[in-house]
């Protein structure tokens, strides 16, 4: 048995909440992050450099204006939080708020890494499938993405781990709520500024390094059983 | 059937193509760059052209309002690079086509007995030699219930060894499949040994159209295939063995001896004679080593290079200017055409 009371309660609340924070933010903003790299590595049409820009700007803005752009908008005030509060969903203040940043802040690049996978796969294989009389949704499913399979997860693993570490937008948009919104970075950060809490913030640092080298020792590990499969 | 007729512009070449092919198996002859791949891509829906019509059996595959995909036009691809899925094995190869194009699952297992590709099935396309991968790419195209079958230069990225490898299943393939068949090449030894139609490029156009026999002993076209290969094909059939082992067969000039074969009377063949192999001569000739001498009547006169026909067939002999002077050749002229040698190829 691993010994669990080497954390208090409230910070392994805190790693739990990234987990599921992280692990929701990456597998929903997946497909849109696929869909958008096909668009931007496959198609040509007007809008592709502006849509490539806004991908990309969560790379380029400070975190905290990200995080307030969030709050304007997806706040209970905000014009698209007040339409989906009806709905019953709601992002101020919650963990649904916090994958939500978490998602945006991974998106890039997690977009970039799919793309340079769509831009390596030879086009003249998917014209041949199309010769073979496959049509263009099965070509995707059985040539495409089964191609680009390495850099799926070269992207997935990307965005987890930006997930598991995203500060800024997370905090400015869902604040620190132990419970529910503190995620590993911002209980780090609450324990730095109380006088006993360094240790516990040191033990915080060892659990987020070693589920990050776990992330990407799980991802290097399915990357080389695909390539022995195909 | 096959009808093309169409246009494209691209920066520095703009091809106007026209042709037809006829069912067996039709070669689009060119150099490199003369615009053949453009042709069987827009054939094969791959390319859309700026205009034309292209139909199939009097289907239309493209034309004003129509441009059908690729899926629907039901032409089977080889390509030069094989373009197998690296992620698939080959049965998986194999079997692609057959959840879209039902009909050809029925004939999987004559298809992989035809080009032996049992022992491959279980590889991966990365383990196989480049004349193995082939070899499934052209079991993939006919797994995909084609009407025609495209190669694009299928042998060009082989060395010597593999390409005979590969040659004979093609000969199979065009003897055993009732199935038209164009085939693009820059090859001369490919074209002689595979075709019955020739389409001749050059330079975005088509320079002439028409069975491989007539071009061959066409003065002005056989050069295009280069200048030692101008020279005709004629057929000929077994009719038996001489005492002495010498096979004697016959053609529509009249009998021929043939080296010692082991050939069964009745056997169709198809004899190529190359224009320098072929000397003229006004009178019959006496006192000869040189077996075969048939009498023929000059057709054309083109330089140094003479069309003679004989019954039906045609041929070409190489001489010089100062011999058509001597000899008095004239279109119409009666001669004795001396072959010195002939090659066999199979028919």
């Amino acid at each position: 048995m691993i010994p669990t009371d080497w954390l208090g309660p409230q910070e392994w609340q805190a790693v739990r909440l990234s987990l599921r924070v992280a692990g929701v933010a990456t597998l929903v903003s997946l497909p849109f992050a696929i869909g958008v790299a096909w668009l931007l590595a496959r198609r040509r049409f007007p809008g592709h450099g502006l849509l490539s820009g806004i991908v990309h700007l969560p790379l380029i803005l400070p975190p905290v204006v990200t995080g307030y752009l969030l709050l304007v908008t997806f706040g209970t005030q905000g014009p698209v939080g007040s339409m989906l509060k009806p709905l019953g969903i709601v992002f101020a203040f919650r963990w649904t708020g916090a994958a939500l940043a978490c998602g945006i802040m991974g998106f890039p690049l997690m977009v970039r890494a799919i793309r340079l996978g769509f831009e390596a796969v030879d086009p003249r294989l998917e014209q041949a499938a199309a010769t073979l009389g496959a049509p263009r949704p099965w070509i995707f499913l059985t040539v495409t993405l089964p191609l680009i399979l390495p850099a799926i997860l070269a992207g997935a693993t990307l965005g987890f781990a930006k997930a598991m570490g995203e500060f800024g937008a997370t905090i400015t948009f869902v604040s620190n709520i132990p419970g529910q919104t503190q995620t590993l970075p911002s209980a780090i950060y609450a324990l730095l500024q109380t006088p006993s809490g360094e240790s516990a913030a040191l033990r915080l640092v060892a659990v987020s390094v070693v589920i990050a080298m776990g992330a990407v020792l799980v991802s290097e590990w399915l990357a080389r059983r695909m390539k022995g499969r195909g | 059937m096959l009808e093309v007729a169409f246009r494209h512009r691209f920066p520095g070449l703009a091809l106007d193509v026209a042709f037809e092919a006829p069912s067996g198996v039709t070669a689009l002859f060119g150099p490199s760059g003369c615009g053949k791949s453009t042709a069987i891509n827009a054939i094969a829906g791959l390319l859309r052209p700026d205009q034309g019509r292209i139909a199939l059996d009097g289907r239309v595959l493209f034309a004003d309002r129509t441009n059908l995909t690729p899926q629907a036009r039901r032409i089977g691809c080889v390509f030069q690079d094989a373009r197998l899925f690296p992620h698939m094995t080959v049965e998986a190869n194999l079997r692609y086509p057959s959840r879209w194009r039902r009909g050809a699952a029925r004939d999987f297992d004559r298809i992989i007995g035809m080009l032996a590709l049992e022992p491959l099935l279980q590889r991966r396309p990365d383990t196989l030699s480049g004349g193995e991968r082939q070899r499934v790419a052209i079991g993939r195209a006919l797994l995909s219930d084609p009407a025609l079958l495209v190669m694009d230069e299928p042998l060009a990225a082989l060395d010597e060894a593999r390409k005979a490898e590969i040659m004979p299943w093609l000969e199979r393939l065009r003897d055993e499949i009732r199935l038209p068949i164009l085939y693009v090449s820059h090859s001369v030894a490919e074209v002689l040994r595979l075709a019955t139609t020739v389409v001749l490029m050059r330079q975005g156009r088509v320079l002439h159209s028409g069975p491989l026999t007539r071009i061959l002993a066409d003065p002005e076209l056989a050069p295009q295939l280069g200048a030692r290969e101008a020279g005709a094909l004629i057929s000929a059939t077994v009719e038996g063995r001489e005492a002495d082992g010498m096979i004697r067969v016959a053609t529509a000039g009249g009998p021929m001896l043939l080296p010692d074969l082991d050939l069964p009377r009745g056997q169709a063949l198809r004899l190529r004679i190359l224009a320098h192999e072929v000397i003229l001569a006004r009178e019959a000739p006496q006192g000869l080593s040189a077996l075969n001498v048939l009498p023929v009547t000059v057709a054309r006169v083109d330089g140094g290079l003479i069309q003679l026909s004989f019954g039906n067939e045609r041929m070409l002999a190489q001489v010089t200017p100062r011999s058509v002077k001597a000899l008095e050749l004239l279109p119409g002229t009666q001669c004795h055409a001396i072959v010195k040698s002939v090659s066999v190829l199979p028919s």
